[in-house]
């Protein structure tokens, strides 16, 4: 590959993160468990809600208990406001967030419950899926819900024939060149597990394994800040 | 606390310790010689024991746990109260320290009364609650308020000596219900108040150190004088384990 010298648009190397990369806990008071995550110019906020009791209740699951998550972008989120409001595009992400963080949760401890997630994005610049799950993961933890494992979450992307990480909205959006960019969001657990991948573009499956490999190093180092951030909460 | 006790905050999948001879306790599992964490908190170790105490999230009911709740409904063999967890809890026309009749129940407890209770069973259906001790029943006056259950422990303090010192300064008697509702009853409403005024502080102070000598010294800014409790302190066994 001829990806040692590449240089992207923005200056970084191929796998250099965004920078700045923030996470803070307990940031809504109001909620049982809250977070933020800021990687670049995308900012997420997560509040936990539960377990409650599931209303209606014909959507109670009697074996274990149910998450539900909710992602939003706010309408100035982006530089052409947005109409506000689910779309197709939010409920297919609170959707994959609900799979990428569900294998964690110990949920069968809350038979006939529900754990509201909800995710808003305050500030989209391409990856807010990834930094949804990230600071939901955080907030579930600092909710009490009983979790096996944390779960980061990142995109990789392909733009022309290089694999770089983090995209940023230009990489992702306006990038035209040669074979265009493909992103895929990957959600990885401590252990090394993979809860969520998604991809639309073509890939060869030598270069799908390498990014996973970029995956699992960039989610090492948003662990470290997350587990960083849910350490500070407690003084 | 001891040198050996120490106590550090964990998050989920986080080793606590590494070793044979540990036993995993609540919030913790065991895989293969690791102590794991399964959720966010203060990991604690004693005896060779491992949990994890919770620091934040919604209140979790356990057996023997003193609460304070509100009638939400009369059923024709007992009461409904909701004690803030997400399964309504049930207090049955038995477990009533005297004889009440199937037609009386509202003499008892009517809808929108407050009662204190202690949970004596919990199953795949729900709470069930008991008023059969000492303490325990219908609050007819004082003041409540609710404080995040969380830092529960800390107003209790360590086997009662944060509650017992409000209970001095202020000249009150106080129930503190492990859902966080706090009963205060004293001879007058200024008393009250004071007493009310002291658990805000300590539960916006709780994570200090030494907080118990903190609290004497507020109350001497205050200006309270400390009374010796004449009054035996007749529910000091209701008070859980405590943490520091």
């Amino acid at each position: 590959m001829t990806t040692k010298g590449y240089v992207r648009s923005d200056g970084r190397k191929v796998t250099e993160l965004r920078s700045p990369i923030k996470a803070e806990v307990g940031i809504i008071p109001n909620a049982d468990g809250s977070a933020m995550f800021q990687i670049g110019k995308t900012i997420a906020l997560a509040a936990v809600y539960g377990p409650k009791k599931m209303h209606p209740q014909h959507s109670q699951d009697p074996e274990k208990g149910t998450l539900r998550c909710t992602y939003n972008m706010n309408s100035f989120s982006v530089e052409e406001r947005i109409r506000p409001g689910p779309s197709r595009r939010s409920t297919e992400i609170s959707k994959i967030t609900e799979w990428a963080l569900e294998p964690v949760l110990m949920l069968d401890k809350f038979p006939n419950m529900v754990v509201d997630v909800h995710i808003n994005i305050l500030q989209a610049d391409a990856g807010t899926r990834c930094a949804g799950i990230n600071a939901a993961a955080m907030a579930l933890a600092h909710a009490g819900i009983p979790m096996k494992d944390m779960v980061s979450s990142i995109s990789v992307g392909k733009i022309d024939k290089t694999l770089v990480l983090d995209l940023d909205k230009y990489e992702d959006s306006e990038f035209k060149e040669g074979e265009g960019s493909t992103d895929i969001p990957v959600s990885i657990t401590h252990a090394g597990e993979i809860t969520h991948l998604q991809l639309d573009g073509k890939i060869s499956k030598e270069q799908l394994m390498e990014v996973i490999e970029m995956a699992k190093e960039a989610c090492e180092k948003i662990y470290e800040i997350q587990k960083k951030a849910l350490k500070e909460a407690v003084k | 606390m001891s040198e050996e006790h120490k106590r550090n905050i964990v998050i989920p999948g986080e080793i606590i310790v590494e070793g044979d001879n540990y036993l995993p306790g609540e919030g913790t599992e065991k895989q293969g010689k690791k102590i794991v964490s399964m959720r966010y908190g203060l990991a604690d170790e004693s005896n060779k024991l491992v949990k994890v105490i919770p620091l934040s999230g919604v209140y979790q009911p356990r057996r023997g746990n003193i609460v304070i709740g509100k009638c939400n409904l009369i059923t024709f063999n007992g009461w409904v109260i909701d004690i803030g967890t997400a399964e309504n809890a049930f207090l049955p026309l038995t477990e009533t320290p005297r004889f009440v009749a199937k037609d009386r129940l509202d003499e008892v407890m009517k809808i929108g009364d407050i009662a204190v209770a202690q949970i004596f069973g919990i199953n795949g259906r729900g709470i069930d609650l008991t008023i059969k001790s000492r303490g325990l029943g219908r609050i007819d006056e004082g003041l409540i308020f609710k404080i995040n259950p969380n830092k529960v422990p800390r107003v209790i303090g360590k086997e009662g000596s944060m509650i017992k010192i409000i209970k001095d300064y202020t000249n009150c008697n106080i129930t503190v219900g492990q859902n966080g509702f706090i009963w205060i009853k004293g001879d007058k409403i200024e008393d009250e108040l004071f007493a009310k005024k002291a658990i805000e502080f300590v539960t916006e102070k709780s994570f200090m150190e030494g907080l118990t000598e903190k609290v004497e010294s507020w109350f001497e800014e205050q200006g309270a004088v400390k009374k010796e409790s004449k009054r035996h302190d007749e529910k000091s066994d209701e008070y859980e384990e405590e943490r520091e």
